[in-house]
């Protein structure tokens, strides 16, 4: 709570109000006209100060301004003294604007504008940034200009980690403080300056000032959103690493002939019933630069086109953790019985980088053999497209080491193991583990809970090749949070549904999966679900599913078939709270709309259609949602040509 | 017995009020009065402003506690009461009696002090601050008598132990939060339990209605946070055992926040245990205090020029409201009486006699032996005027250094609660360092002053002596007077680790007075024992409404709120 808002005019008489306002029409309507017809002389500049000392917002009157110093800046281009006036006099200008109001994005701009004409001082210049601090320490205009100004005069970054100290020191809420210090730690470790080479002695420094903060006053957030960025810090690792792919090495594969038809529904794990087969790239952080040049893909036929990367992710088109393709086994090839040997080569070339920056620097190599196999038509035409049953007869308990133990073995064979990354880690854990012991103490309180939680799960992330612990004592926190605190009900039960989610495993562990049940289990997101590539056959139903886009990683399973995701809650709630599980919700991408408004007369299922729309779903269930209606279903017949059950009902 | 020159007589001599000594209840008074339209006299046996609440010199120092000291049998008073030229009136002579005793004056460095004695401006009354949020500084407000002083923050606020280590007090969110003394769960509960007070506060505020937006905003979650009745009136010291706070953090709020005086854990010993009510209180004081003026750093101020000013403040203020002022007059007043009893006004030493309606004493101010009385009936109504066998004292000592407690830090504050210096400790020590910024000595020099309550003198003596040599290096006193020691002092190579070196130092004792009342004549109260002035300026406004109760004390000409910031200075 910041409780710094613009303050609502004063109850002043009527009258005077009027007057004012017919003051300041005329004033304005006097200068539009000198704008128009180009008027630059003294009285009329002045006229429009003092217009912005009455009125801060008015763009139109900053930006004559900046044309009025144009055209007399080219006519004293020769004598710095009068260069010097005109500037002070902006600078005097913007000064007086926003003492009216120093929230004034016109008046911090038009400084900006002033300085980058290489005008004012330093010292003058944080004088004023003071003195709007003092105002309020945590109005982000004044810690805008400030970076601003601080780059300008190539201020060292430390002198600026020193000053959010101090203000920090004065008062600990001050989120633009915070801010301003992770963004100045970054930079500084990015340079390893001196003092900042260790990432591990930085946040371990960083840890206990905000511990301090945290302990002192438990209810303040800007504390909270530095840990949380603290602690992102520490279980990023610095190098992008390969951490596993489908296909694994060293595995067979078996594909259909062109002959056979597909959409066999074999539970044959290698036996991949498409000619469009998905190569799929898990990365241990988001990376960039997955392309046909960093990463290589020779085969025993030809590849007739380069192969397109996608990134797995909804919220950045530029980045992700796990990348796809599809190698589509080319038509000349399709009678040949032999195998061929696929390689591919990621990172031997430069141009993968994780978005800190780092460049992915361990070449790796994953091998596969294709097989084309002349698999015998299981069944007529009927069967093939029966509806699939999800019912506990049609899956084996899997357990680790008993049934079909070869298969999960061979998931373990992409091991690529470093000393860089095995000592970073063993840090990260200390700190996470310190951390933990620490936030036992602040148990009972709201702040407690919630970063005890935080810690155990991004535990919990630093070894994704171990199995989640804590998860009871993670899920029992989240449910006594949403208790605690019903105004962030949704949020932690956001959360604890993720948590809910991890414990099926790490997702890059299950990338050969390619039917998945995840019915009654209270879920609210299947994000990182996407990562997939083999699903075919999915059930959601009886979750906690609120909207299509709380589905949206579904729009990256090309493969799906067959999904249920009836008795959810679909509908009935119209904001989806899991959007603020993003990093940010404004780069939350919406993809090319290629909205047909010819085949949908209504706009209300939009959402369904950005999810659902490409799907060649064969098999859906949605009955029992808030969205459930008759209308709804020939909106799905339209979207979803290739359906043949809707509701277990067959399409005609 | 008179040889100063000859005062021309007092005109006119008929008064509304008289008020004799010049210490802050008596200014205040004076101010009040003159205020509301009546005629006043205000009259000081002294050449300076003050009295008791007096800034003085060193030579001042000297001379006032030296006289003030003396035995009452060297008064040059007469035994026997004067002939009144009057028949009808009855006469009760006046004595000037001390309230201070047990001076020991001690200079390590006489040729040194001796250049500058006349520089220091020290309190007879420290050590002594203001609350910025405190009801003196109210009042100044209201009777504009602020114009006349200006202030200085007092930087730092510190617990001290037997060893001299200072630790800083963690009194608000930003001290909690960048002290290193206490453990993260430390930090977590006194916020807490800071917190907690605030709430109750906050309630108590919205119930009552004084803040209505607060009312609105958080009723329901207020109430739930309000103390208990019950809680209020037990004992601070309980309820913050209730409240699971750690020894260390309860000593914090006890003794350096709430300004308990005597052992709050002991009370058998201790006669004064402060409820939770009145401590929450103090808490909200401290609090309140903390941010009201922009340019004090922390919750306490002092004047600069020293305490002397704030009397002297009020004085000026009485005097622009008409109150006549007639200082270093010999005063052995004898109060004359008619016939019925009544009293009728005072003969000074010069013999004239000045008329009042009413009259206001010094507390110095005792009646001779009673056999001097015509009247023993008259004599007993005065009883409140005898030299009362007064139990409580306060040890007061005074320090001059050259170099500050803590580096950089010039005015300061040092609490040692009870036990804190040794065991048998039953009364706060609380020490106040004021350097040359507030130009009561010369700039690189600091005074120290420091008190604690007591019943016995050497008892008090015996702990004021500990908080000092926990704090300073005493030079060599065998050397003390020599020429060897000026150059010891100078380079102090024998210092203990850094501690300021000792130059000059005054131990007394002051008696601890309330006010006295009878009809029409008052006697004021002396300095307390305390800190701040709130039980002063309590004590003088209750003794202002029984003096005029039908009058308002400064009442609102404008209210003058937006002077406030400008007061302190730092």
């Amino acid at each position: 709570m910041h409780g710094r808002p613009r303050k609502p005019l004063k109850p002043v008489d009527e009258a005077a109000v009027a007057a004012k306002a017919e003051k300041l029409r005329a004033l304005q309507s006097e200068f539009l006209s000198n704008h128009q017809n180009k008027i630059y002389s003294k009285e009329a500049v002045e006229l429009s100060a003092k217009l912005l000392e009455i009125n801060p917002e008015l763009y139109t009157a900053w930006n004559y301004r900046k044309l009025a110093v144009q055209q007399n800046l080219a006519q004293c281009e020769s004598d710095p003294e009068s260069v010097n006036s005109i500037l002070d006099e902006e600078l005097k200008v913007v000064e007086n604007a926003l003492r009216q109001n120093f929230k004034s994005y016109g008046a911090w701009h038009h400084r900006k504008w002033v300085l980058e004409k290489g005008h004012s001082s330093m010292d003058k210049e944080l004088g004023l940034l003071d003195k709007f601090q003092a105002m309020d320490a945590r109005n982000f205009h004044a810690w805008n200009y400030r970076r601003f100004v601080a780059a300008l005069m190539k201020r060292s970054d430390e002198d600026e980690l020193e000053h959010t100290q101090n203000m920090i020191d004065k008062n600990l809420s001050n989120y633009s403080a915070w801010h301003n210090r992770s963004v100045l730690l970054s930079n500084l470790m990015k340079k390893a300056a001196p003092g900042f080479t260790s990432k591990d002695e930085v946040l371990t420094r960083e840890y206990e000032l905000v511990r301090e903060a945290l302990f002192t006053d438990e209810d303040d957030q800007s504390g909270w959103f530095y840990h949380l960025w603290l602690l992102d810090q520490t279980v990023r690792s610095e190098f992008p690493l390969l951490v596993s792919s489908w296909p694994v090495e060293g595995s067979d594969i078996s594909l259909p002939a062109a002959d056979y038809l597909d959409g066999c529904a074999s539970m044959n794990v290698f036996h991949y019933s498409s000619r469009n087969f998905p190569l799929v790239l898990y990365f241990n952080q988001s990376v960039r630069g997955v392309n046909s040049s960093t990463v290589s893909v020779s085969c025993g036929f030809n590849l007739n086109i380069d192969l397109i990367w996608k990134p797995l992710s909804s919220t950045d088109s530029q980045s992700a953790k796990v990348w796809a393709t599809h190698l589509a086994i080319p038509d000349a090839e399709l009678h040949s019985s032999e195998a061929y040997q696929v390689e591919v080569k990621v990172g031997f070339s430069q141009g993968i980088v994780s978005t800190t920056g780092v460049a992915y620097s361990h070449p790796s190599q994953i091998s596969f053999q294709l097989h084309l196999q002349k698999t015998p038509l299981e069944s007529g035409q009927d069967s093939r497209f029966g509806r699939i049953q999800w019912k506990d007869d049609c899956f084996a308990v899997y357990e680790p080491g008993s049934a079909e133990p070869d298969l999960v073995n061979l998931l373990d064979n992409l091991t690529i193991k470093n000393e860089v990354e095995s000592t970073a880690s063993t840090w990260q854990a200390r700190i996470i583990d310190d951390e933990t012991n620490i936030f036992r103490d602040l148990l009972d309180c709201k702040i407690g809970k919630l970063t005890v939680a935080r810690l155990l799960t991004a535990y919990n992330s630093l070894r994704p090749l171990d199995k989640p612990v804590h998860c009871k004592e993670v899920l029992e926190l989240y449910s006594e949070l949403m208790k605690l605190d019903p105004s962030h009900y949704q949020y932690y039960k956001d959360n604890h549904s993720l948590v809910l989610l991890q414990q099926l495993g790490s997702f890059e562990k299950l990338l050969w999966v390619q039917m998945l049940d995840l019915s009654n289990n209270e879920l609210q997101s299947i994000e990182g679900l996407e990562a997939l590539q083999l699903l075919s056959q999915l059930c959601l139903s009886n979750n906690k599913f609120r909207s299509f886009t709380a589905l949206e990683s579904l729009r990256y399973l090309k493969s799906l078939k067959v999904l249920d995701i009836s008795q959810n809650e679909i509908g009935s709630h119209s904001i989806d709270t899991t959007r603020y599980l993003f990093r940010s919700p404004l780069s939350h991408s919406v993809g090319s709309c290629d909205w047909n408004i010819n085949y949908l007369s209504s706009e209300t299922y939009w959402e369904a259609f950005f999810v659902l729309k490409d799907m060649g779903l064969t098999q859906l269930d949605v009955a029992g949602n808030a969205i459930t209606s008759k209308s709804f279903n020939v909106f799905l017949e339209k979207l979803l040509p290739t359906l043949k059950w809707l509701d277990g009902v067959e399409v005609n | 017995m008179s040889e100063l020159p000859q005062y021309p007589p007092i005109d006119p001599t008929t008064f509304d009020l008289i008020v004799i000594g010049t210490g802050l209840p008596e200014s205040v008074i004076a101010a009040a009065a003159s205020t509301s339209g009546k005629t006043v006299l205000h009259l000081d046996p002294h050449p300076f402003y003050g009295s008791h609440f007096a800034s003085l010199s060193i030579p001042e120092f000297n001379s006032f506690l030296n006289s003030n000291s003396a035995p009452p049998a060297s008064q040059s008073c007469p035994e026997t009461a004067c002939p009144s030229d009057d028949p009808n009136l009855s006469i009760i002579n006046l004595n000037c009696r001390s309230l201070y005793s047990d001076l020991e004056i001690s200079s390590f460095s006489p040729t040194l002090l001796e250049e500058c004695s006349r520089k220091f401006l020290l309190d007879l009354a420290g050590p002594r601050v203001l609350f910025c949020a405190d009801k003196a500084i109210d009042l100044m407000l209201k009777s504009e008598a602020s114009q006349y002083v200006e202030f200085k923050s007092i930087d730092a606020s510190f617990i001290g132990d037997g060893d001299g280590a200072l630790l800083a007090v963690p009194d608000s969110r930003a001290a909690i939060f960048k002290d290193k003394s206490l453990s993260l769960i430390q930090k977590n509960q006194l916020m807490r339990f800071l917190k907690l007070v605030e709430g109750h506060l906050r309630a108590t505020a919205a119930s009552v209605g004084t803040d209505v937006n607060q009312s609105e905003k958080g009723e329901e979650r207020e109430t739930a946070s309000r103390i208990s009745v019950e809680d209020l009136e037990s004992p601070f010291v309980d309820f913050l055992t209730k409240m699971k706070l750690p020894a260390k953090i309860k000593s914090i709020v006890l003794y350096a926040i709430a300004m308990a005086d005597r052992d709050q854990e002991n009370k058998e010993i201790s006669k004064q245990v402060l409820k939770t009510k009145d401590g929450v209180d103090r808490l909200a004081l401290y609090q309140s205090s903390i941010g009201r003026f922009a340019n004090a750093s922390g919750p306490f101020i002092y004047p600069i020029y020293g305490q002397g000013e704030l009397p002297q403040a009020f004085c000026r203020r009485a005097a622009v409201k008409g109150c006549i002022y007639v200082s270093s007059v010999e005063i052995n007043p004898n109060l004359e009486f008619q016939s019925s009893g009544n009293y009728k006004g005072v003969k000074l030493a010069s013999g004239q006699e000045l008329f009042s309606n009413k009259l206001l004493l010094d507390p110095a101010f005792t009646k001779s032996s009673p056999t001097s009385s015509p009247d023993d009936s008259l004599c007993a109504r005065f009883d409140f005027l005898t030299a009362q066998n007064v139990k409580s004292k306060v040890v007061k000592g005074i320090c001059i250094t050259k170099s500050s407690l803590k580096p950089d830090v010039p005015n300061l504050l040092v609490l040692y609660p009870p036990q804190s210096l040794y065991p048998e400790q039953s009364t706060t020590v609380r020490v106040l360092q004021i350097g040359g910024n507030s130009a009561i000595c010369p700039m690189g020099m600091f005074v120290i002053y420091l008190s604690a309550s007591c019943e016995d003198v050497a008892e008090g003596k015996k702990l004021l002596n500990r908080a000092m040599s926990a704090l300073l290096s005493f030079p060599d006193c065998s050397e003390s007077s020599s020429i060897a020691s000026e150059e010891n002092v100078s380079h102090p190579v024998g210092a203990e680790e850094g501690k300021p070196t000792l130059l000059w130092s005054a131990l007394y004792a002051q008696e601890l007075q309330t006010t006295g009342q009878s009809d029409c004549i008052t006697s004021s109260p002396t300095p307390d024992g305390d800190l701040d002035y709130n039980s002063v300026f309590h004590a003088t406004l209750e003794l202002f409404q029984t003096m005029y109760p039908d009058t308002d004390l400064f009442p609102a000409t404008n209210p003058s709120d937006e002077h406030s910031g400008e007061n302190a200075e730092s």
